[in-house]
């Protein structure tokens, strides 16, 4: 079980370590794509989406894990919640449906199968406002500081992080809408 | 977009999370739903003008507690349901309990009482109007607790929107009873209990296009 190493990696992320917060979002993939591929046996296309959209929600929310907390619960927990939501999502606009079945250890299962999603991160940055854009765009994609981000855009320090947490929330709300 | 380029955005120049910052949330809903809960109840509604030898009474202070321990007990569930892949425990047998001693309690007192006074003892003098006045000062807290809803994830949105309502109706209704002059127990079993399903049935209607992440 990976439970306890993938659970190390993401407190070490959560005080701001982000080598092991990357380790951590770039094991739990290939966990979350077993998790999706079969239980969407139906719709292939849709599992790299539905990966990526996962890993953004688990970012996003990482606020609301309680290290007191089994990870597999909490993760699973977001993982059905976007299952639902996007089948959903499907079913008002083409009837199609998968079952989900009840499965307590998803994280003991794994693909490693890289893939695409069908989403453009470009084109999704492109329709938030400046003050989430930008701040996402140099911190997030080009790697610079906060205060560095902070002085090319004439934003405060505190206000470079702000954009950056509602930019990356707008980002689940646009591609929740995609479908 | 390649999945590993998508987890390196995720993961470059990541924060550290204050571990406080849920708590504040919650602290700070609470301070501003019941500011504006006693507002309500001391501008609009005003206090009992009897409160100061009403609290002297015991029946006052089982109506406070009947309130509190419904109030924790929903407070308990929002912030529960709040977080992805926890349970509610204790919470919803604690409530059934609390109803229930409160039913049999108002029960006997029904059952003790001449026959021509149950009627009173059941509709007090203001029976027509608690379940909205309840409702209407749980109304800051239920916006506050939606707030804090929406800042966290809760995954089960229709259960949420109802912990939300009924937490804010029961501490609307603990705020409430500074003004409502009623104490028999056949009264805060039926209109209280009403006032505080008010905000739970609007929370369970609304929770699933309020609170979508």
């Amino acid at each position: 079980m990976k439970e306890e190493r993938l659970r190390g990696l993401l407190i070490r992320g959560l005080v701001g370590d982000a080598s092991a917060y990357h380790s951590f979002l770039s094991e739990l993939t290939a966990h979350l794509r077993a998790f999706v591929r079969r239980r969407l046996v139906h719709l292939p296309e849709e599992v790299e989406d539905l990966v990526q959209e996962l890993l953004l929600a688990i970012h996003n929310q990482r606020h609301t894990y309680d290290p007191a907390q089994p990870l597999t619960a909490w993760v699973q927990a977001i993982a059905r919640y976007k299952l639902i939501d996007l089948l959903r999502r499907r079913s008002r606009t083409n009837g199609l449906h998968d079952p989900l079945d009840h499965d307590h250890d998803h994280l003991a299962a794994a693909d490693g199968d890289a893939a695409e999603a069908r989403y453009d991160l470009a084109k999704l940055l492109q329709q938030l406002p400046h003050r989430q854009r930008l701040p996402i765009q140099y911190v997030k994609i080009e790697g610079s500081s906060v205060a560095d981000a902070a002085k090319r855009t004439g934003m405060s320090e505190s206000a470079v992080k702000v954009g950056i947490h509602r930019g990356l929330k707008a980002l689940a709300g646009r591609i929740r809408s995609i479908e | 977009m390649k999945t590993e380029d998508w987890v390196s955005m995720l993961a470059t120049g990541v924060e550290a999370i204050d571990p406080t910052r849920t708590a504040r949330r919650h602290l700070l809903a609470i301070g501003g739903g019941l500011a504006g809960a006693l507002a309500l109840t001391g501008g609009f509604l005003r206090l009992n003008p009897a409160l100061s030898h009403v609290v002297l009474e015991p029946m006052f202070w089982i109506r406070e507690a009947y309130c509190a321990s419904l109030a924790l007990l929903g407070f308990t569930a929002v912030t529960r349901w709040a977080r992805p892949g926890i349970r509610l425990g204790f919470v919803p047998a604690g409530i059934g309990i609390v109803v229930m001693v409160m039913w049999i309690f108002a029960a006997t007192v029904l059952l003790r009482a001449p026959a021509q006074n149950r009627s009173h003892l059941v509709f007090g003098t203001t029976a027509a109007v608690c379940p909205f006045l309840i409702a209407l000062v749980a109304a800051p807290l239920f916006i506050a607790f939606v707030w804090v809803l929406r800042g966290l994830a809760p995954t089960r949105l229709r259960l949420a929107g109802a912990a939300a309502g009924f937490a804010a109706g029961s501490l609307g209704a603990l705020v409430y009873s500074l003004h409502c002059p009623e104490l028999a127990a056949p009264f805060l079993g039926t209109w209280y209990l009403l006032g505080m399903l008010i905000p739970t049935s609007l929370g369970a209607w609304l929770g699933p296009r309020l609170l979508r992440w």
